[in-house]
């Protein structure tokens, strides 16, 4: 048998320099961060606005001898690797995030209070309201979104004034779909929400602490309209919702023009406009006498429970990432409205933000306490269920009930 | 090298054993121990034996002296086996080792750790984090209190705020003494150093940033009016907390309605009628998991069709993609036809597309109102693919089945290959007929090489969430079940919607579930693999 030992030797060796690699270089990660604490701001961010942040990061950094060190990270892990990675010391001081995590967030006790003093007032109240949790405010917010509706001035001149007058300006401009809006197996309530809205049956009610999970308005009898109304415009009715489109497809028939009024948010005008379509920003048509108000969800920074260098970085935010100036920064590369009032006015210089605005003012805070999660789970399936041709009064309610169980 | 093989040949043969034995010893050293190869080698092992050191050192800065230590004792042993002139096993072990013990031994045990936790949402960390994240929670703005403008000021090592309030009046106080009105040096309206203390730079602030995190001064001697405390070092505002940690009792106080939440071994500050203060902490909590995963409510009713399900998804899968392959192996093993190379390359194709890739495709395809199945092949049919509870269950199995059936073709290919000619031949000769052939001479010599993999092809579809989650993620959902579980999910990936449902993450239950999955596949491997060996003995 030939055996060739040395070559099987050194390849052994190689492996052996490999592991003891990998054993050191997770060995000097921890070091790092270990001595680093002292003088650096370790920040994450989504990997997409790594350079919007950049720029205020090095003037920070010359402003206060405090070096701000940005780590691109998946949007989609930065939850996640957060809670599990702060209880270690090892996370980051800051990291940025959506307000909808603060639930989550405050219950594993990795974020810690952040005090904006009197600049809360500078801010959007929406902002504000989202970064509140149980009276406390824990995020500092940099941007508000909400969904509006997308319409084609090309097909439909004039925005809608209601929904039927919406359909029926689309139908006028020789279209059978004229409204499209993602949806998909199991549903997509926040993008139903401003109809749910409409017919006056939010998912909470509010205390002065903010939502209240004790008082669930879902099954109110607001509901229950929107239910039927929602079933009237589903399968066994006109059809204008349909779970078979998801946002792929919603978008495509926007862009191919066979779709005049799409109800979506901001990430979705750059290939609308990319694609050559003149589009105006409209608020929600609403079904009813309301006003049909969208989810806002907003944006921003916490600061790590365990975090070494808690003064440099609620300096760092509260008096740096608040500032208008850097508020416009940071617009200027995600083009989503800025939460600092002063900031959001000089943005919505451009029309799109200013719809998108217009329609944020009537837009509330989705709720982050915890119970959310439970209506979440059976929320989307008994719309898309009641879209379908389920009965609508039975389905809304067996969905309360569900979610009351889950609450408990 | 291969001289030295052919030395081994020639000066090996005429000896007698023991001595050749020990001679070829130490040729075989000797060919590991070249002078060239021996600098390679010490090469090598200085440059693993570098960044051990640098290693343990990094890992004795912070504190890590257990892995400091495992890093250690590993270093010298690879050091002592390589370095040693007989340890010739260990020296082709040893790489291997270390990785299965990392990559697998390490995964599994702490698995099996996690399973007897409480890790998840609301106990994340230690009890200190739990305390100190409790306590900064509580501290709440008093209502309608101005901002005060703060400089951070020392005197003999003891932190100090010099605080000025609204109305430009200056005052000095620290943890212990409450504020003090102080004649100060102002600068804009604000205080910013006083006679007998020193006023920090912004550097200096960054660096003391534990002990003013820790800085409460106390606004008068009345406790009820709060302590200003300042998160950024220029600002301060008076808090109130309305929760009170007593260290030596282990008990936290609501101060505004007087409950005590004590620690009772729940992993959390629980109160008398059970309330828990969230965030908790990770505790040990034995079988609690494991029981909880049997005893489940929520679970009983759909863990049976569930587990069905699991088990025919599982069974017709392996048999699907095995007859298919087979089938398919044996037409392409015919010599009479030609290209078959062409052919064959085009069977495995699908198997060199990513499975989640494919997955997502399938999915796509099947969409009822705009997929291309519906829309292209069916003329605008509307057949539901993925979102009637039966055809669902359909699809999946087509889509597992186009995934797996070229990994049974490769296989099936190989061993028909390896089965004798002539064994064929005679039983032609013999007057058997081309089915006969098959079925009592190659399918049993097949199954002595394939029937392992297909037990391992049962395992592994038993837990295949890629393609349930890629394609349906579990769905139609059943809305009459108490959880979100849909009407093709397989145990793993209920299991996947049980632990992290919503905004909860359960760790400890997710662990527990897999290690009892993990069990029923072990043991149906085990059994199944009895059979296989009774299979061998037939032949």
């Amino acid at each position: 048998m030939r055996v060739n030992t040395k070559s099987l030797l050194a390849a052994g060796a190689v492996a052996v320099v490999a592991t003891l690699g990998l054993a050191s270089c997770a060995a000097g990660d921890s070091g790092d961060g270990g001595d680093a604490a002292s003088s650096t701001l370790t920040v994450w961010v989504d990997a997409e606005r790594v350079d919007a942040l950049q720029g205020a990061a090095d003037a920070y950094s010359e402003k206060n001898g405090v070096k701000v060190e940005l780590v691109g990270k998946d949007n989609a892990d930065i939850k996640d690797d957060f809670i599990q990675q702060v209880p270690t010391g090892k996370g980051p001081d800051i990291t940025m995030g959506a307000h909808d995590w603060l639930g989550e967030l405050s219950t594993n006790g990795v974020v810690a209070p952040i005090e904006l003093g009197d600049s809360a007032g500078d801010y959007l109240p929406v902002a504000i309201d989202a970064s509140t949790y149980e009276g406390t405010v824990y995020m500092l917010p940099y941007a508000v979104e909400n969904i509006a509706v997308i319409r084609n001035t090309d097909l439909v001149p004039e925005a809608a004034t209601s929904y039927d007058d919406m359909i029926a300006k689309g139908q006028a401009a020789g279209l059978t779909q004229p409204f499209v809006v993602e949806q998909g197996a199991e549903g997509n309530p926040y993008h139903l929400y401003p109809f749910q809205t409409a017919f006056g049956a939010p998912v909470f009610g509010t205390n002065d602490e903010g939502y209240d999970a004790t008082d669930l308005q879902l099954g109110s009898a607001g509901g229950e309209q929107f239910a039927t109304w929602l079933a009237s415009q589903g399968k066994n009715g006109t059809g204008v919702f349909n779970t078979d489109v998801d946002g792929d497809i919603a978008k495509q028939a926007f862009l191919d023009g066979t779709a005049a009024f799409w109800l979506t948010g901001p990430w979705n005008v750059g290939s609308a406009v990319d694609a050559g379509l003149n589009v105006a920003i409209d608020s929600v048509p609403s079904p009813t006498a309301e006003v049909a108000s969208p989810f806002a969800g907003v944006k921003g920074f916490f600061v790590s429970s365990e975090s070494k260098n808690k003064v440099a970085a609620n300096d760092f935010l509260v008096n740096f990432l608040g500032t208008e100036e850097v508020q416009l920064e940071l617009f200027k590369a995600g083009n989503v409205l800025p939460a600092l009032s002063a900031a959001a006015e000089t943005a919505s210089s451009d029309p799109i933000i200013e719809g998108f605005a217009a329609v944020g003012a009537e837009a509330v805070p989705m709720p982050a306490i915890p119970a959310m999660g439970s209506v979440w789970q059976y929320w989307g399936i008994a719309e898309a269920d009641i879209i379908n041709g389920a009965d609508p009064v039975a389905t809304w309610q067996k969905l309360t009930a569900d979610v009351q169980a889950a609450i408990g | 090298m291969s001289t030295t093989i052919d030395d081994e040949v020639t000066s090996g043969t005429p000896k007698k054993p023991t001595k050749r034995q020990r001679q070829a010893a130490g040729i075989a050293e000797a060919a590991s121990g070249g002078v060239k190869m021996l600098l390679v080698k010490v090469l090598m092992l200085g440059i693993v034996d570098a960044i051990a050191v640098y290693a343990i050192f990094i890992l004795i800065t912070s504190d890590q002296w257990l892995v400091a230590g495992i890093v250690g004792v590993v270093t010298a042993i690879v050091n002592w086996i390589y370095f040693s002139r007989t340890k010739l096993p260990a020296k082709y072990l040893t790489p291997g080792v270390i990785f299965l013990v990392i990559f697998q031994v390490f995964v599994l045990v702490y698995t099996g750790y996690i399973a007897f936790t409480n890790y998840g949402t609301g106990h994340n960390g230690s009890k200190e984090q739990a305390v100190s994240s409790l306590m900064s929670s509580a501290l709440e703005r008093v209502p309608d209190s101005p901002t005060y403008e703060v400089t951070v000021v020392d005197q003999f090592g003891e932190l100090g705020l010099l605080v000025t309030d609204p109305d430009g009046e200056a005052s000095v106080g620290t943890t212990d003494s409450p504020l003090t009105e102080v004649d100060a040096e102002m600068e804009g309206g604000k205080a910013v150093a006083v006679d007998g203390w020193t006023t920090l730079s912004f550097a200096d602030v960054i660096a003391r940033t534990d002990e003013i995190t820790e800085l409460a001064v106390p606004f008068s001697d009345d406790p009820n009016e709060g302590a200003i405390r300042t998160p950024d070092g220029s600002s301060g505002y008076l808090y109130l907390s309305n929760l009170e940690y007593d260290a030596a009792a282990g008990t936290m106080t609501d101060l505004s309605t007087g409950t005590v939440y004590s620690d009772l071994g729940t992993g959390a500050f629980t109160s008398d009628d059970g309330e828990q203060l969230l965030p908790g902490w990770q505790i040990v909590v034995g079988f609690d998991n494991f029981v909880r995963a049997v005893t489940d409510e929520r679970l009983a009713g759909p863990l049976l069709y569930v587990t069905l399900w699991t088990f025919a998804f599982a069974l017709i899968s392996v048999a699907s993609t095995f007859f298919l392959g087979l089938f398919l192996a044996i037409v392409f093993n015919d010599l009479r036809m030609r290209g078959r190379k062409y052919y064959r390359v085009l069977m495995i194709l699908p198997y060199a597309v990513p499975s989640f890739l494919s997955a997502l495709v399938w999915a796509g395809m099947m969409n009822e109102s705009f997929g291309f199945i519906n829309q292209v092949l069916l003329g605008g049919a509307s057949v539901p693919w993925l979102t009637d509870p039966v055809v669902a269950k359909i699809s999946v199995l087509v889509v597992n089945l186009w995934l797996g059936f070229p990994y049974m073709f490769l296989v099936c290919t190989g061993a028909l290959q390896s089965i004798p000619e002539e064994l064929q031949e005679a039983a032609t000769v013999d007057g058997a007929r081309p089915w006969a052939v098959f079925r009592l001479i190659k399918l049993p010599l097949l199954l002595v090489s394939v029937a392992p993999l297909l037990i391992a092809s049962f395992a592994f579809n038993f837990n295949n969430f890629n393609v349930i989650y890629m394609l349906t993620d579990g769905g139609p959902r059943d809305s009459n079940a108490p959880i979100p579980v849909g009407f093709t999910d397989i145990l793993i990936s209920m299991v996947y919607k049980v632990a992290f449902t919503g905004q909860s993450r359960d760790y400890g239950l997710a662990s527990a579930y897999s290690i009892i999955i993990f069990i029923v596949v072990a043991v149906i491997s085990v059994i199944a693999f009895r059979r296989t060996k009774s299979l061998e003995e037939l032949n």
